[in-house]
């Protein structure tokens, strides 16, 4: 999907608030719920797949205004309660008010049919896909051509694995851009390396 | 307009989670202190701060760990989640700077160069870096020289990645852990050189 998390290349945004040795965590509640998704994870109850695109959906402007670990607990709380792990009522009766939640989740889909293996070195193009549920494709490479550096492991396809869709696992490629290709005339150079899974790319 | 019911503050969301999966008599409470423990004690800088002297410090290792990061950091005791199922490392030289991000989320080796600072993980630096990427390495004090060849790294599969740093002048003879002593979270990410 096409969400408010995709932010690469996205302006507007200020200068970085950047700190030397910057805190990770700002409050109790953060680590406990950083702790409770690995809990989550233990019990089976949901991939780092499903997790990622429960915090994609998001209502846009709850994911805006939140900080990183709300984003990530309204991600594992929904998808408890989508699972039928705890009820929303429950949760909201021990709260003592609401809990938001993110928002229904769209069909997924499995690999592309005739994926082709690559080599260091080929240039390849990102289809126009345009799906409305789990991509790890960042909008900003959609259609642009890349070179083929090196291939990783083979990974449980996110647009499948995010939806309980069957699908193999399949590698990524590590393209890298051009900032001029991705942006023209509108980036600073530099080369933008993106791990691109096989069923988005095609030989240019 | 209809009245919304008040929102629970972030701290009784998460509380209410912990305290509904404590009643199914699952043992969460025990399981979160010891985690709440392990993120601050385990997923520290430290850890690859001793890949990076090692690194520096033995060629066959660093050779190693360019070739599979992963397998490398297990020679140190370290390891990586199951889901990570690979780590590239990238080296720095004194023409190619490499700098590493997430666009989509805020994935990072956690577990090697410690939990993402909280810089990374804002719309900020997830937006800009990727596309202004000198730029904003400058505004955070890393002001790289023209014919430096930037390589942004936008981590957008479970492959996960580290900087390796270019070896400061001046400390040969240095031992690994006055070495590691020298390596920061930041210089993993490639905001800045050492």
């Amino acid at each position: 999907m096409d969400g408010m998390h995709d932010l690469g290349g996205r302006q507007g945004f200020g200068r970085v608030r950047h700190s030397r040795d910057a805190d990770v965590f700002h409050a109790e509640w953060e680590k406990r719920s950083n702790a409770l998704l690995a809990f989550a994870v233990r019990q089976g109850w949901l991939n780092m797949d499903e997790y990622r695109h429960a915090i994609e959906r998001m209502e846009p402007r709850h994911y805006l205004a939140a900080g990183y670990y709300e984003r990530q607990f309204t991600g594992l709380v929904t998808l408890l309660v989508e699972k039928g792990i705890v009820s929303r009522e429950e949760l909201e009766g021990i709260a003592g008010a609401s809990i938001p939640l993110s928002l229904p989740s769209a069909p997924g889909r499995s690999n592309a049919p005739g994926r082709a293996r690559f080599q260091a070195g080929d240039r390849v193009r990102v289809k126009q896909d345009f799906v409305p549920g789990h991509i790890r494709m960042p909008a900003y490479i959609r259609g642009k051509t890349g070179t083929v550096v090196a291939e990783s492991p083979a990974y449980p396809f996110p647009d499948a694995h995010a939806h309980g869709v069957r699908a193999e696992d399949e590698p990524t490629y590590d393209v890298a851009f051009s900032s001029e290709d991705l942006w023209p005339h509108g980036a600073d150079a530099a080369l933008v390396h993106v791990g691109v899974f096989q069923s988005y790319l095609e030989l240019a | 307009m209809t009245d919304e019911p008040p929102v629970a503050s972030a701290a009784r969301r998460v509380a209410a989670l912990e305290s509904a999966l404590e009643a199914r008599g699952l043992n969460a409470k025990s399981f979160v202190d010891a985690h709440v423990r392990s993120a601050e004690q385990d997923w520290v800088p430290q850890n690859g701060a001793r890949v990076v002297a090692k690194a520096w410090a033995d060629p066959a290792f660093r050779e190693r760990l360019l070739n599979n990061g992963k397998d490398a950091v297990v020679e140190l005791g370290l390891s990586m989640p199951a889901h990570h199922r690979h780590l590239v490392v990238l080296e720095n030289t004194p023409k190619v700077h490499n700098v590493i991000c997430c666009t989509q989320c805020s994935c990072t080796a956690y577990s090697i160069i410690g939990l993402p600072p909280d810089w990374y993980k804002d719309f900020e630096y997830r937006a800009r870096v990727v596309r202004e990427s000198r730029t904003v390495l400058r505004e955070m004090g890393l002001d790289l020289p023209a014919d430096m060849e930037i390589r942004v790294w936008d981590t957008s599969a479970d492959t996960r990645y580290m900087v390796l740093p270019l070896r400061p002048a001046g400390t040969e003879g240095w031992s690994e852990d006055k070495l590691a002593s020298i390596v920061t979270k930041d210089a993993m990410i490639g905001v800045a050189r050492l």
